[in-house]
């Protein structure tokens, strides 16, 4: 089997060590794995600010880029939905963005449904960990069991948090438009987090966000992409 | 009302820097109904009766004109006497003709949002008529001479020590009242309103139309009372709020509850079929105003008319983590929230509106809590792409989204910026990009990149998979 990585862009730049985890995965469990390398970002940004011309042009480049792709597996919740729900919407008629479409998974999401596979190994084991539900993960790709299922079966402590459902106030450009908004947001959650080890999530977006509020009212909690923590079941790392 | 939802962006900052207690009782408020929402939804088959209800309340839309004919002859034939308002001054032209039949000196009136819309208050006071806002979240909102910040709770945003100090100010209560004890205090106060006032108005929460009754719902009573004592009822009602058949309301009264509330039921469910006749109490005229409003209009666009099915039941705008922070009142027009977000520029133009569909994540919570399945976060992306089509967005805007999509459609570009993030100064093509970091940095530390970005480390980690 052979997975395209569509790494997106704010993992590529801010979070580079879960797409390495995320390739040392998928290789350990017997996939090949390519990195087309023209591919950018999946145009989500535009495409939720309205832009719909700028995003359409973004999500044609991606067609090409993974035209020639089995799966394509995304360790972000909210750029797969982009691709597997708006890109169709997009592109309406376009057979090639329902094909992709089709075929775009985001990486616990395709571990547990495509793969079949349930239990990585026991690396986690003791770790106090507290998810993030990223909303586009949670709401429009459905994806809720997978990751907590992977982390709990690799024995980490998934810790009860009030809010693990609730937006973070990242929201892409609502961050910069509504700065206050998407603060007093995030200061909710973190309010409400529980004494935990790590912080994790499928998105790098609400991940950035939330480690950037941190460090700025100065908690220091480790902040860490889903990709890495199952790397790290896998591999037993600490 | 006059609408100020140009200023959102400025007021939401505003309040949460000048009025923090208000974060503080909305978040409260919001989170006590949604877990009450939570648990009213998980008695019973949540998906079957939203599908259920969405389907109802898609056919009257689809065949208003049908329903409205038959709803305003069974309302005539049940002694109501029907008026058309295409908007605020027909609605004001039929209160003054009623104010002045009867010599009204003093109103009471039941919450309702449509009356906000219209400015009945306003219009009232104008001419001389005491009004008396009888629900008693909407009596305190009233006493401050605020608009309501939630659909359901218009007093949502208010601690109790603020509301110490108003009854302390107004009625000489110890600044230290328990809340038994300003509602006593109201409740003098409005029944002594109930018994003396000519008019009483009130909304409706549904018309159904092959009876012509109207159901309003509360928890207080005081619709009753304001639709029972006085001698003149007139009930604002927006079109959108017909029901095919009175079976109807036995799906959709529960789910309207259990939507807002948490509740199975409403305490009180009002059904009036007009006038009192011969032996019975009540009032001896009762008028149905049917409210456009911009609704036909919103009607009639493809793309935004299923924002029309809403109950006005405000579970959006609990399970809303944006609205949570504020309140309504930055909103800036009647209905707030996500539904104000996507129902506003609907009502008012997206020029009037424009800031409110960004007013939103995208998170979808509201989706996931709306009774009648509207779909609320395509909605505001069809708003927001008729923003940016109408020119409406920023200049900054268009110029980072503009350099974002040159840089992301070139692999070359997207590979200088990487450098650029990393120290390398940044090419004058992607400094537009500048004040878009600083704005983000400012309440988050600044970014940091990875050392290296991952198209740089998968030329090293390529070659591993065949060494072992």
């Amino acid at each position: 089997m052979r997975v395209a990585l569509f790494i997106t862009c704010l993992a590529d730049q801010f979070y580079a060590e879960a797409g390495v985890a995320a390739v040392r995965l998928l290789r350990a469990l017997g996939v090949e794995v390519d990195f087309p390398e023209d591919q950018t970002c999946c145009g989500q940004p535009a495409f939720n600010a309205g832009h719909w011309g700028e995003a359409r042009a973004l999500a044609k480049r991606s067609l090409e880029v993974f035209r020639e792709a089995e799966y394509v597996v995304l360790p972000s919740g909210s750029c797969a939905s982009m691709v597997r729900n708006h890109y169709p919407e997009l592109l309406p008629g376009d057979q090639g963005a329902l094909a992709l479409s089709e075929k775009t998974y985001e990486l616990s999401q395709f571990l547990v449904r495509v793969l079949g596979v349930e239990k990585l190994g026991e690396g986690l084991r003791g770790r106090r960990v507290a998810y993030h539900h990223g909303c586009h993960a949670l709401r429009e790709l459905g994806v809720k069991a997978e990751p907590l299922l992977l982390l709990q079966n690799a024995g980490a402590e998934l810790l009860p948090w009030e809010a693990a459902e609730e937006c973070c106030g990242f929201g892409g450009l609502f961050s910069v438009k509504l700065p206050e908004v998407s603060l007093s947001m995030a200061d909710r959650k973190l309010a409400t987090l529980p004494k935990a080890e790590v912080l994790t999530s499928t998105d790098a977006g609400c991940l950035l966000h939330l480690a950037g509020r941190m460090a700025k009212l100065g908690q220091g909690v480790r902040v860490a992409p889903l990709a890495t923590l199952l790397w790290e079941a896998y591999a037993g790392q600490g | 009302m006059r609408a100020k939802a140009k200023r959102y962006p400025k007021e939401a900052a505003r309040l949460l820097r000048e009025r923090p207690s208000v974060r503080e009782a909305v978040t409260g408020a919001t989170l006590h109904f949604e877990r009450n929402r939570l648990r009213a939804y998980g008695e019973i088959d949540t998906e079957a009766w939203r599908e259920r209800a969405r389907r109802v309340k898609d056919h009257v839309l689809t065949h208003l004109d049908h329903y409205l004919e038959l709803a305003e002859g069974r309302l005539r034939e049940n002694g109501v006497q029907v008026h058309w308002a295409e908007g605020p001054e027909e609605a004001h032209r039929l209160l003054r003709e009623v104010v002045a039949r009867h010599g009204v000196r003093r109103a009471v009136k039941a919450k309702s949002m449509l009356t906000e819309e219209l400015g009945v208050n306003p219009l009232l006071e104008s001419l001389g008529v005491e009004v008396y806002e009888t629900d008693l979240g909407e009596y305190l909102i009233q006493l401050l001479g605020e608009p309501p910040s939630h659909i359901v709770g218009p007093a949502i945003h208010l601690t109790l020590k603020e509301i110490q100090e108003l009854f302390h100010g107004r009625f000489g209560t110890p600044p230290d009242a328990p809340p038994e004890a300003l509602a006593q205090v109201a409740r003098r106060v409005l029944r002594e309103a109930f018994l003396t006032a000519e008019l009483g108005i009130s909304g409706a929460n549904f018309l159904v139309a092959e009876t012509g009754t109207l159901a309003l719902m509360e928890n207080e009573g005081n619709i009753r009372l304001s639709t029972s004592l006085p001698k003149v009822h007139v009930a604002f009602v927006g079109i959108e709020k017909l029901l095919p058949r009175l079976q109807d309301l036995a799906l959709f009264l529960p789910l309207t509850a259990r939507a807002a509330t948490g509740q199975r039921l409403s305490t009180f469910v009002s059904l009036l079929q007009g006038p009192a006749r011969e032996g019975e109490e009540g009032p001896e005229e009762v008028h149905v105003v049917l409210v456009d409003h911009g609704r036909t209009a919103l009607l009639a666009d493809p793309e935004a008319w299923e924002v029309l099915r809403c109950l006005r039941c405000g579970a959006c705008l609990n399970a809303c983590p944006v609205y949570r922070q504020t309140g309504g009142h930055p909103y800036g027009y009647v209905y707030s929230g996500p539904i104000g977000a996507v129902l506003d520029p609907g009502l008012l133009g997206l020029e009037e509106a424009y800031p409110l569909p960004y007013a939103s994540t995208l998170c979808g919570a509201c989706q996931e809590a709306c009774p009648v399945k509207i779909p609320i976060p395509r909605l505001l992306l069809t708003w927001r792409h008729r923003a940016v089509e109408e020119g409406l967005a920023p200049a900054w805007e268009r110029g980072a989204i503009g350099a974002f999509a040159r840089v992301m459609g070139s692999p070359a570009l997207y590979r200088l910026l990487s450098k650029a993030l990393r120290g390398l100064p940044l090419p004058q093509e992607l400094q537009v990009y500048l004040p878009v970091l600083k704005a983000w940095a400012e309440g988050r530390g600044p970014l940091r990149p990875s050392p290296r970005p991952f198209h740089e480390l998968w030329k090293e980690i390529k070659e591993e998979a065949r060494g072992g």
